[in-house]
């Protein structure tokens, strides 16, 4: 994770080293490449921009033609997406020789923190009550009602993807923003006005740097698992919760989801990776 | 005169200091075949992005190819004359460049323009960077007065007879045609957007993919 400290630790991309009204300021530094927050155009357009430095430890044709690769499948996956109406950040500007992209900002929060919050709040709440606080969330009664909106917009957020042929390689909770509502994108239902507000906007996928363009069932199955893998080790107390619901809403947005989740119960049963043999 | 600067200069974020855009809006235009010779006879004084405003959504759109040529130039990878050719090249979603001038670029029967001029100071020795021609426009262009903002201005006010609108989103949303904006950017496929209701937000998603089009060009 970023720290303050590590803001111009590295080496900026060349484009970035031209005048911008605020300095980019380094979100995360991956295996692969670097996040910077900076702006495009002008000073009010925040955007993200994805850097993969060269490698020096790789052969500089075999480097550039890798970095080449990837950072053009991420822009074309995201903007297939787009066009698609997948809720995904848009591509600004691509330079796939100097390896960066250049994307959208997305406001607010990963949903991985906005889930851990609400449930240490319930915990609070529990503890307050003389219980010990780590019931598992069971997605019965009013107080649940907010998680339980908001994993079913995760399971048709996938559901979307799947359906346009992109499989995203790598979803987990930390994977989605939680975008402040827009004006007249708020669901007529579902839509609790009296909450904490706390789990409150729209799904944005992001990161697409291992994402491919598939509709195999095995690879949308693989992602459904890696989501589910990755909520139970961040949000264990919400685990089988998380499994019914994000089912139920991918099946309603993705016709072909009983497949997929046929072949996701022989992925649970042998893990991610397929047998060695043969 | 306008209560407004006819030819509104921007700096754009992550160019060279040296770099700066300017930016005209031009109504019911009445000599648009006047000015779509120039560019054909390649006369120097002419060499701006001259943009059909019907293709153009917003003033991000500009902006972004704006930004494009200027960053494409400064790689040397033009694969166009001049900044300015870039610029109008690169509204396009698709590798066609003579195709990108016809639909983007002015045209004998346009009626409004977008036009920019991207100013360099100190200019950058040309030859170096582009083609022969370029280099003999400007050794010709020597004894010109010096390229500045309020130059631009008054060729652009001596010779576009038109009526002068701010670069605003609203005059330039006034003049959009969106049956050609969908149909160049190919849009019309793209079913969910005729699920939004409100017109504005609807705009802003097509803007949106409009960018997303330009930037993935010939990607």
């Amino acid at each position: 994770m970023a720290t303050d400290s590590a803001t111009h630790q590295f080496p900026l991309p060349a484009i970035l080293e031209y005048p911008s009204s605020t300095p980019p300021e380094l979100i995360t530094q991956g295996a692969e490449g670097r996040l910077y927050k900076s702006t495009y155009l002008l000073p009010s357009i925040p955007c993200a921009l994805k850097y993969r430095p060269p490698k020096p430890w790789r052969h500089p044709v075999l480097d550039a033609r890798l970095t080449r690769h990837r950072i053009l499948s991420e822009a074309r996956n995201l903007a297939k997406c787009r066009r698609e109406g997948v809720p995904v950040p848009n591509v600004y500007a691509v330079d796939e020789s100097a390896g960066w992209l250049m994307m959208e900002w997305i406001a607010g929060d990963p949903v991985r923190v906005a889930i851990n919050e609400w449930l240490q709040r319930r915990r609070d709440d529990e503890r307050a009550q003389g219980r010990t606080g780590d019931a598992v969330v069971e997605g019965k009664g009013e107080a649940d009602a907010d998680l339980v909106a908001l994993l079913r917009r995760i399971g048709a957020a996938v559901g979307r993807m799947h359906k346009v042929g992109i499989v995203h390689g790598d979803l987990t909770t930390s994977n989605m923003m939680l975008k402040p509502w827009e004006r007249g994108k708020e669901p007529a239902n579902g839509h609790n006005v009296e909450s904490d507000g706390l789990l409150e906007g729209e799904i944005v996928i992001i990161d697409f740097g291992l994402a491919s363009q598939s509709t195999s069932e095995e690879d949308r199955a693989v992602d459904l698992y890696v989501l589910e893998r990755a909520f139970a080790s961040t949000h264990p107390r919400a685990e089988k919760l998380f499994t019914a619901i994000l089912e139920d809403a991918y099946r309603e947005a993705f016709k072909q989801a009983p497949v997929v989740l046929k072949k996701l119960e022989d992925v649970r049963m042998r893990g991610r990776k397929r047998s060695m043999l043969g | 005169m306008a209560d407004f600067s006819i030819l509104e200069t921007i700096k754009l974020e992550h160019v060279p200091e040296s770099y700066s855009v300017h930016v005209a809006v031009f109504r019911d235009v009445e000599n648009a075949t006047y000015l779509h010779q120039q560019l054909l006879a390649r006369n120097a004084d002419f060499e701006y992005a001259l943009i059909d405003a019907g293709v153009i959504t917003s003033r991000l759109q500009v902006l972004s190819a704006a930004f494009k040529a200027i960053t494409v130039q400064l790689a040397g990878t033009m694969k166009t004359p001049n900044m300015h050719s870039e610029l109008v090249y690169s509204l396009s979603p698709t590798n066609n460049i003579s195709e990108s001038y016809r639909r983007y670029g002015i045209t004998p029967t346009s009626r409004n323009l977008v036009i920019v001029k991207i100013i360099v100071t100190p200019p950058v020795p040309l030859a170096a960077i582009a083609a022969p021609e370029a280099a003999e426009t400007t050794s010709a262009a020597g004894t010109k007065p010096p390229l500045t903002a309020q130059n631009v201005e008054k060729h652009l006010l001596t010779h576009v007879q038109g009526k002068p609108v701010p670069f605003t989103d609203q005059t330039l949303s006034d003049l959009t045609d969106w049956g050609r904006v969908r149909k160049y950017y190919k849009l019309n496929g793209v079913g969910w957007l005729d699920g939004i209701k409100d017109q504005a937000a609807k705009n802003s998603e097509m803007d949106m993919l409009v960018m997303g089009g330009m930037a993935l060009r010939g990607v």
